[in-house]
């Protein structure tokens, strides 16, 4: 990992430009922040006061700088509605979402790599179109279907699973299924094709003159190489759970992120939907630096390059 | 490429489906004796059958009209924001590939950025500021596809501008503008229409799931995840009037996906195989 550094200061600058962006994307509204989360009968002046307990009334860049050093602070402004600092809010919603994500990323893991090597294994055979009409169906449905579908099956018919999230793990078996549903799709489609190229590799045909077991083969040669690629999809797959997790955390009302950043939208909660998202972006940024770092400690030959 | 098309079982069967599904909506009100909005609250949550084959709604609205008035919102939002994403894509991709130094730069960061927020909280930003409606939608849209797509072009163009013709016309003294549009551009359109298809199961969704969540297009507009989210307190009495609308968002999706999968495979022969 000698690019460490180098890839630290290219996330570091990608943040910087996030909190830009969305900081510029917040405040192109039209009318003043202030009104709107007033009503209308309230006079000019506690307008103007709370404009300026919210710092509204200084010049955007003044702003911009303002709050680029309280987040290298840890300070991400206080909650409108909430009436508290957003940083709080974020770590105490943080646990629930990562919980979830765990979970569902095991889910996805599990039936993608799978049902994956199943479908290559037996490529246009029955089980082969089992599997990848499965996994486009999969990737097909829409999250919320899922969840509903869950709800309706294990709690309304068969009464096996709560019906949302009460803090217990076992309640967070349908959540981290409808969240992962999709990733096992995909999991699985990736991890099929990635197979079959490295089943026609030549060093298979070695592993097989040399007498080894085709089953075996494949699982201790073919699989090591073929997972690589799946690995480096997982940072791409965090961010596509995050964007789930809103769905889902808000069908089954698990206080993660998600349902953070919908209350902060509904609430019209800038400074608190402006926190949620870039805490999102640094977690995906994070998870980026993950994957390769996995992806170099299994592959020699990235080690060496 | 029509003729592979044709011989391609799944891509047949998935665009007549989906060719089925564009008549029938765009018939929509020659076909249905109800309209997507009048309300009958006598014959309100009424189970299918009775002259209304999916029912009706907490407001008595037929449920089988609305579901293809919803699948044209669907329709438009899987090609509008799409193309307008693959428009501007190309165009951020070529210019970045053409003119490489700052330029490059400051595209592809901007690309990076994009790219580094969550489409569901980036799309959320923009519904922040401009408030749920079909317009927010398609500007949320393209702004989380158009740096994925900008991203490949700039590959692909790079590509191209290495090949032997690209040269051969240099020399012959083509400027750049003809370069771009009679040389790079025409090579880009395999590349770009399975961008095109490959990005319309996801604007599908993400519409969906938008307006699901409440976010998205408002009433009294019809959108297939708005049905979904209202029926949702009805999932256990009714479970048909949440499953009909997104059973219709998930047969959209997934003969997209068909289609788009059965387009790459004869557009990019390299991964045939996949």
């Amino acid at each position: 990992m000698k690019e460490l550094p180098k890839r630290l200061l290219g996330i570091i600058i990608v943040m910087i430009l996030v909190i830009a962006l969305i900081f510029v994307m917040l405040r192109i509204i039209p009318g003043d922040p202030a009104s709107v989360l007033l009503n209308e009968h309230v006079s000019q002046a506690n307008i103007d006061r709370l404009t300026k307990s919210m710092g509204l009334d200084k010049s955007l860049p003044e702003q911009f700088f303002g709050y680029l050093g309280g987040v290298l602070r840890g300070d991400l402004g206080q909650s409108y509605y909430m009436q508290q600092p957003v940083s709080s809010l974020i770590l105490q919603a943080f646990p629930y979402t990562i919980r979830l994500t765990l979970l569902s990323i095991v889910f996805a893991w599990t039936m993608g790599i799978v049902s994956g090597i199943f479908s290559a294994m037996y490529n246009d055979h029955f089980p082969d179109y089992l599997f990848r009409g499965t996994a486009l169906l999969g990737i097909s449905v829409p999250v919320f279907m899922v969840a509903l579908f869950l709800q309706y099956l294990f709690y309304y018919r068969l009464s096996l699973l709560p019906l949302v999230y009460d803090g217990s793990i076992v309640s967070m078996i349908l959540p981290a299924i409808a969240l992962g549903w999709n990733s096992a799709g995909s999991v699985a489609r990736l991890m099929r094709s990635s197979l079959m190229d490295e089943l026609d590799a030549n060093y298979m045909d070695t592993a097989r003159a040399k007498g080894l077991i085709y089953k075996k083969a494949v699982i201790f040669h073919a699989f090591k190489n073929a997972i690589l690629p799946v690995i480096t999809m997982m940072a791409l797959q965090l961010a596509e759970m995050l964007s789930g997790a809103v769905i889902t955390e808000s069908v089954f009302s698990i206080p993660g992120l998600g349902k953070l950043a919908l209350t902060a939208l509904q609430t019209r909660d800038m400074p608190l939907l402006q926190g949620t998202v870039l805490f999102t972006a640094f977690l995906i940024a994070v998870g980026g630096i993950l994957a390769d770092f996995i992806n170099t400690l299994l592959n020699p030959r990235l080690r060496l390059g | 490429m029509i003729k592979l098309l044709r011989q391609n079982k799944t891509a047949l069967i998935s665009g007549a489906v989906i060719l089925v599904v564009i008549i029938l909506s765009t018939l929509a009100p020659l076909l249905s004796k109800y309209s997507e909005t009048s309300q009958d609250l006598a014959h309100r949550l009424m189970a299918p059958g009775n002259g209304h084959l999916f029912g009706t709604d907490e407001l008595g609205r037929d449920v089988l009209t609305r579901i293809l008035y919803g699948t044209r919102v669907s329709l438009f939002i899987a090609l509008l924001p799409t193309a307008l994403a693959v428009v501007v894509g190309t165009f951020a991709g070529v210019c970045s590939a053409l003119f490489n130094g700052v330029i490059d730069f400051a595209i592809m960061r901007f690309a990076d950025v994009m790219l580094s927020i969550p489409g569901m909280l980036l799309s959320m930003v923009v519904l922040y500021t401009f408030g749920g409606s079909l317009s927010s939608v398609v500007i949320a849209l393209i702004l989380i596809e158009w740096g994925g797509i900008a991203r490949v072009v700039r590959t692909r163009a790079l590509e191209i501008y290495q090949k032997e013709y690209i040269e051969a016309a240099i020399i012959t003294g083509a400027g750049q503008g003809r370069i771009i549009f009679f040389h790079i551009i025409p090579n880009l359109i395999p590349t770009l229409i399975v961008l095109f298809t490959l990005n319309i199961p996801s604007s599908i969704l993400a519409e969906s799931t938008l307006s699901f969540l409440g976010i998205g297009i408002q009433p009294p507009q019809v959108s297939l995840g708005l049905m979904t989210g209202y029926s949702r307190q009805y999932l256990f009495q009714m479970p048909w009037l949440s499953l009909a609308p997104s059973g219709m968002v998930m047969l959209l999706v997934l003969s997209f996906n068909f289609l788009g999968d059965a387009i790459r495979d004869i557009l990019d022969p390299k991964r045939r195989q996949l």
